[in-house]
């Protein structure tokens, strides 16, 4: 039995790994661009990634719920526009407060979020298609308040939108970032340290066994999908305050940037292995790409596309040598 | 003496499916401090009497009784509740998660809502000492090995206040130390008062262990027997309805051989097995004996080309290196393999269609197997193995399990393979179904067909082959002809010292 | 045929709701010799779609499933486009356009089952990228070419049938022989249901799997080609977009699982028809365009629904209550002892 103790020691930094492979691109992608060029390397640039992208980052963390269990939710893109689209439409068509908007815009997307889980549970269908359905719907949906973009004047957005937070050194972040860093926080929480954390693991690690092992299969899926739509939303809210309008062409495509970001992060597709924090450091590293292309000037929009998938197909080689080697 | 009460009570249960009575009016008793055998063929109803009393199914008649208090459990979380745990056969945890958390999830010491890790790593500390177990909690149970991730599954099941805990074949992979292991902390339980159940195929170990046994056939209860008062050759009686017949040698006289078909020298892998030397005859019927783990199952896969070998090889005296099932089945080798489920049939294809499938394979996809001749092939096995049931096309999935293993062997019969490799081909099915294949075995030797026989009962390994190779730690330690002085004993002894005279 | 039978009644209910609403839809006219008439449409602008679907349907029975399929739409118009706008002739054009299609569809397939990453996921990496190698074969611009010869694939006429049609008859032959008289059809159900048995079985998957997703990337190639063709212009951006998604559902309507195994070519084609249809259907009853994704999501659930078994229990199950007991059905339940 002592041998066999060992074999455990030795894999247990292992499931660290692919986190500290995408921090460490991070850094050496910033340490590039600060020598390549002219002021680049400053802690606003970093601190920009996450203004531009807050809430991607939201969405994302609602996505890695899911990821986690084994699940996958392709209704994310949808369900932000279709978010800025309520919003933007009650705020500018019948005058709604914004205090009555967002709850409301938040209730829309977890109902989505519940009806898809309810669905994948209850009946037993794919997550793919089902989130698929879900896709169509709030996009379908998205037309059907209106075909135009409709911009956003409610004081309290344009004021969110236009706050700065000040910190040390001339460097300053917008409400959205903190609101992102809230949601971070409390997922992380969530996922290490209560029981729907643990039930998201084991689920993503074996459904069958997770069920036997009397834990409420059903139920934990139900939640993520539901975590995922209101995380959607509310990434919809921080959009629009990040837009100023509703539009249902917003987000066309998110949820690929989204997943990409938790693949990046070192998040397992199948369920069950990655971290939270994977995440972030995914959504960074995707915004640090775009920031790089725009210092570059000369290389055109397409090349972020294709450098994605660059990355993608470096990290999941990354991750499939790795599981290989753990396996042996 | 008087026996104290049953904490638990089935009575009369009855359980159909559509076709099928599984269960018909079964009772059942489990007394405190009692290891009890439960026992039957393949089909008897013993997993669907298992599955009623866990809330996994609900019967169609009869009564639960619980500490002489009715009940009717909804799903195996209320019957954990009550006090009734299950450990199945197939490892049921979560390998990506830590040990820990396998014995503790979804009843985690918590403090204000928060899961306390420290508590959680000391309380499954503590669960596995219990059991004689030092393990590295916070590892990720992946990194133990299958019989290590089977007793973290007993100590889960052993945390909650269990009353009952029911093994449902724990010991089909494990070897004789960890069943010594597990036997060792089943008697710790039972002088705790806990009621055991305990499910297996091995006999040696029903009356190693058990106290008592209920015996069922075709789903009907034949009767409740105490261990000690019925005898192995009863037993076996009750589970089949019929006697025995006479386990004699099937292979015959000893006979030599001359013509040498596979000679492995040296052959080897790292980490599976090290290197061998092995030869094997046209028309022999070469043994693996060795407990589990030993290394049968990575020698079969080498001379199949399932894995990577390093070492030479020779098929009918020519130098050959299989690097693919295909290039060995080219020489005319077929592999029979263990898991029927992960490495053998296509649950969705017909009969029909697995057992052409190897013959396909060989043909490649241009070139199809003529339906006539599939039907002719089809039908001659269904017939020569008597499958049923006799319907060539539905799905495999819906056959039972000794028919699903003959649907395996005609697949690769129908290759006429110089050299077959059965490894466990009579794992987990009935006696029936059983000695029809070792007499198969048998007759195909005859034929002058090579057989590489793998079997973790010793009995049948004796009875069937000429020769017999012994495994011990992944090394193969001692080739023994099969002559009257051999017998179980002799093996036993020879693995237990590591081949050493 | 059984489970056949929710698909063709969905798609022929759908047929029948624009009978209602347009009485004509039926009729097929000869015109200035050429097939005209709302069926004709479906199947017109349903080619692609159709096309993109059998290959899918090959591809997931193999277990796997193939995001890219709408990118390499892009491509192949794209490079095809280029070509012709070029002057590098349309036969060279069109080879050059198929045959980079075909290699990205192997490369699809070497990192499903050479290196082993799951097939969501490989795909995913050329479903990103390929949008990206699309523009930059355009270089982010439309190209419009004028090339009558290229006009025929997607717009044209053979012998009054629309060309498209055509070919998607001649995919569909070569698919359904290759499948299904030959013994490809088996071996790929084999390896979707269980991929390690299958090569102890002696068969060669990591070709048939590389194959599958060459022949997919083929048939998304000619779609590709079909939809630039219509329109005498390559877009890298839009051209394809989403209609992998389109097409996995086409191929679950159509009743093969996505879990690999079992699949049903005919099952596709008639999934891909209820999406045509449908959309044909809200042109026609008049409903605003911008409601198509809804019904499509309306659609997508109640098939899907139907096509629950636990789903189909539970409504069952309800009924069996209130009405006398059914007669045993002739399900078989496996029991497991």
């Amino acid at each position: 039995m002592t041998t066999l103790s060992l074999g455990g020691g030795r894999t247990i930094p292992a499931k660290y790994v692919p986190v500290l492979v995408t921090a460490c691109l991070f850094v050496a992608m910033f340490v590039a661009g600060g020598i390549r060029y002219e002021g680049f390397a400053t802690g606003q640039i970093v601190l920009n990634v996450f203004i531009d992208n807050a809430f991607l980052l939201i969405v994302a963390v609602g996505m890695t719920f899911v990821i986690l269990t084994g699940g996958i939710d392709l209704s994310v893109g949808s369900v932000v526009a279709l978010s800025t689209m309520i919003a933007a439409s009650l705020m500018t068509g019948p005058g709604w407060p914004p205090y009555v908007v967002v709850p409301l815009v938040l209730l829309v997307g977890s109902a989505l979020g519940l009806v898809m889980g309810y669905l994948i549970h209850a009946f037993d269908i794919q997550p793919f298609i089902v989130t698929l359905a879900g896709m169509f719907l709030a996009r379908g949906l998205c037309y059907t308040i209106g075909t135009e973009s409709i911009p956003i004047t409610d004081p309290t957005f344009t004021a969110f939108a236009q706050t700065r937070i000040d910190l040390i050194a001339d460097m300053w972040i917008s409400p959205s970032v903190i609101i992102a860093a809230v949601v971070v926080l409390v997922a992380a929480y969530v996922l290490h340290y209560t029981r729907l954390g643990r039930a998201v693991y084991a689920t993503g690690g074996s459904e069958q066994s997770a069920l036997l092992m009397g834990l409420p299969v059903g139920r934990t899926k139900v939640a993520v999908y539901t975590i995922s739509g209101f995380c959607s939303a509310l990434g919809g809210v921080v959009l629009s305050f990040y837009m100023l309008s509703g539009y249902g062409l917003h987000a066309v495509g998110m949820e690929l940037d989204a997943i990409a970001a938790v693949v990046i992060g070192g998040t397992l597709l199948t369920g069950g292995t990655g971290f939270l924090l994977g995440t972030v450091l995914g959504v960074l590293v995707l915004g640090l790409i775009q920031t790089v292309l725009s210092f570059e000037g000369t290389l055109s929009s397409w090349w972020t596309k294709i450098v994605i998938g660059m990355l993608l197909f470096a990290f999941i080689l990354l991750q499939r040598l790795f599981s290989a080697r753990t396996r042996s | 003496m008087d026996a104290p009460a049953p904490i638990l009570r089935m009575s009369g249960i009855g359980k159909e499916f559509p076709g099928v009575r599984a269960l018909d009016r079964v009772d059942l008793r489990l007394l405190p401090g009692e290891v009890h055998a439960l026992m039957g063929e393949n089909g008897a109803g013993k997993s669907t009497l298992i599955k009623v009393l866990t809330g996994v199914h609900t019967a169609d008649e009869g009564a639960v009784e619980l500490a002489g208090k009715p009940v009717a459990f909804g799903s195996p979380l209320e019957a954990r509740q009550a006090g009734i745990s299950t450990v199945y056969q197939e490892v049921n945890l979560c390998t990506n998660l830590s040990v820990a958390e396998n014995i503790l999830i979804g009843r985690e010491p918590r403090r204000f809502g928060r899961i306390d890790w420290q508590r959680m790593r000391a309380r499954a500390r503590e669960l596995l000492a219990r059991m004689d177990l030092d393990l590295d909690v916070s590892a990720p149970l992946s990194s133990y090995s299958l019989a290590i991730q089977q007793m973290v599954a007993i100590a889960r099941a052993l945390d909650v206040e269990a009353r009952v805990l029911i093994l449902d074949e724990p010991t089909s992979s494990l070897d004789a130390d960890e069943v010594g292991q597990l036997f060792q902390v089943m008697r710790r339980l039972k002088d705790e008062g806990i009621a055991i159940l305990f499910v297996t195929h091995f006999l040696d170990q029903v009356y190693e262990i058990s106290d008592r046994m209920t015996i069922l056939r075709n789903g009907r209860l034949v009767g409740e027997y105490l261990t000690r008062e019925l005898s192995q050759v009863e037993l076996v009686a009750k589970m089949i309805g019929q006697e025995l017949e006479a386990l004699d040698k099937l292979h015959g006289e000893a006979r030599s051989f001359a013509t040498p078909l596979v000679e492995a020298r040296d052959l080897g892998r790292p980490g599976a097995i090290e290197p061998f030397t092995l030869t094997i005859h046209e028309g022999q019927v070469v043994g693996l004996a060795g407990l589990l783990g030993s290394g049968r199952t990575e020698v079969a896969r080498l001379l199949f080309g399932a894995d990577h070998a390093a070492g030479q090889l020779s098929i009918g005296g020519e130098p050959v290196t299989l690097r693919t099932p295909r290039a060995a089945m080219g020489h005319k080798i077929a592999f029979c393999s263990e898991n029927r489920k992960r490495d053998g049939l296509i649950e969705d294809l017909t009969v029909r269609e697995n057992i052409v499938l190897a013959l396909q394979a060989t043909r490649g996809w241009t070139r199809p197997v003529p339906r006539e001749q599939q039907d002719e092939l089809v039908d001659k096995y269904v017939k020569a193995l008597r499958i049923s049931p006799p319907n060539p096309e539905i799905p495999v999935r819906n056959l039972s399990g000794g028919n699903q293993q003959k649907v395996l062997l005609a697949r690769w019969l129908i290759l006429e393979p110089r050299l077959l490799i059965l490894d466990e081909p009579t794992r987990g099915i009935d006696v029936g179904a059983k000695t029809e294949i070792q007499r198969l075995v048998a007759e195909l030797s005859g034929g002058g067909v090579a057989v590489l026989f793998i079997s973790a009962e010793l009995e049948e390994v004796l009875r069937l082959s000429h020769k017999v190779a012994v495994l011990r730690d992944r090394r193969m330690i001692a080739e023994l002809p099969n002559d009257d002085e051999l017998t179980k004993d002799v093996i036993m002894e020879t693995i237990a010292s590591g081949g050493r005279t | 045929m059984r489970r056949l039978l929710w698909p063709i009644l969905v798609l022929a209910a759908l047929l029948l709701v624009n009978l209602i609403f347009t009485p004509g839809f039926f009729s097929i006219q000869l015109r200035e010799g050429h097939l005209y008439g709302s069926l004709i449409d479906i199947l017109r602008f349903g080619a692609p779609l159709i096309l993109v679907s059998l290959g899918m349907t090959l591809v997931i029975a193999t277990g796997g499933i193939d995001l890219s399929v709408g990118s390499i739409v892009a491509i192949s118009g794209a490079l095809a486009c280029l070509q012709i706008s070029q002057d590098q002739g349309l036969f060279a054009a069109v080879a050059l356009a198929l045959g980079l299609c075909t290699l990205l569809g192997a490369w699809n397939g070497f990192l499903v089952a050479a290196v082993g990453i799951q097939p969501i996921i490989a795909t995913l990496i050329l479903m990103v990228a390929g949008r990206g190698l699309a523009q930059l074969i355009t270089d982010g611009q439309i190209i419009t070419v004028n090339d009558p010869a290229f006009k025929l694939i997607g717009g044209g006429y053979l012998l009054t049938v629309p060309f498209g049609i055509l070919i998607v008859i001649a995919v569909l032959a070569i698919t359904v022989f290759l499948t299904r008289r030959l013994a490809l059809g088996m071996l790929i159900e084999s390896v979707g249901g269980n991929a390690e048995a299958s090569r102890l079985a002696g068969i060669r998957a990591r070709g048939i799997i590389v194959m599958v997703y060459a022949f997919a990337a083929l048939c998304a190639g000619v779609a590709g080609l079909m939809i630039s063709s219509n329109v005498s212009s390559a877009d890298g951006n839009n051209a394809g977009l989403w209609i992998e998604l389109d097409a996995i559902l086409a191929v679950v309507i159509g009743g093969t699982s996505l879990a690999g195994g079992r699949f049903s070519l005919g099952g596709t084609v008639i999934g891909a028809l209820i999406i045509q249809t449908l959309t044909t259907t809200i042109y026609s009853i008049g409903v605003p365009p911008e409601t198509t994704l809804l019904f499509k999501a309306l659609v997508v659930t109640a098939v899907c629904l139907i096509q629950s078994q636990a789903f189909r229990d539970k409504v069952f199950h309800r009924r069996g209550r209130a009405a006398p007991p059914r007669p045993v059905t002739e399900e078989k339940v496996r029991v497991s002892t």
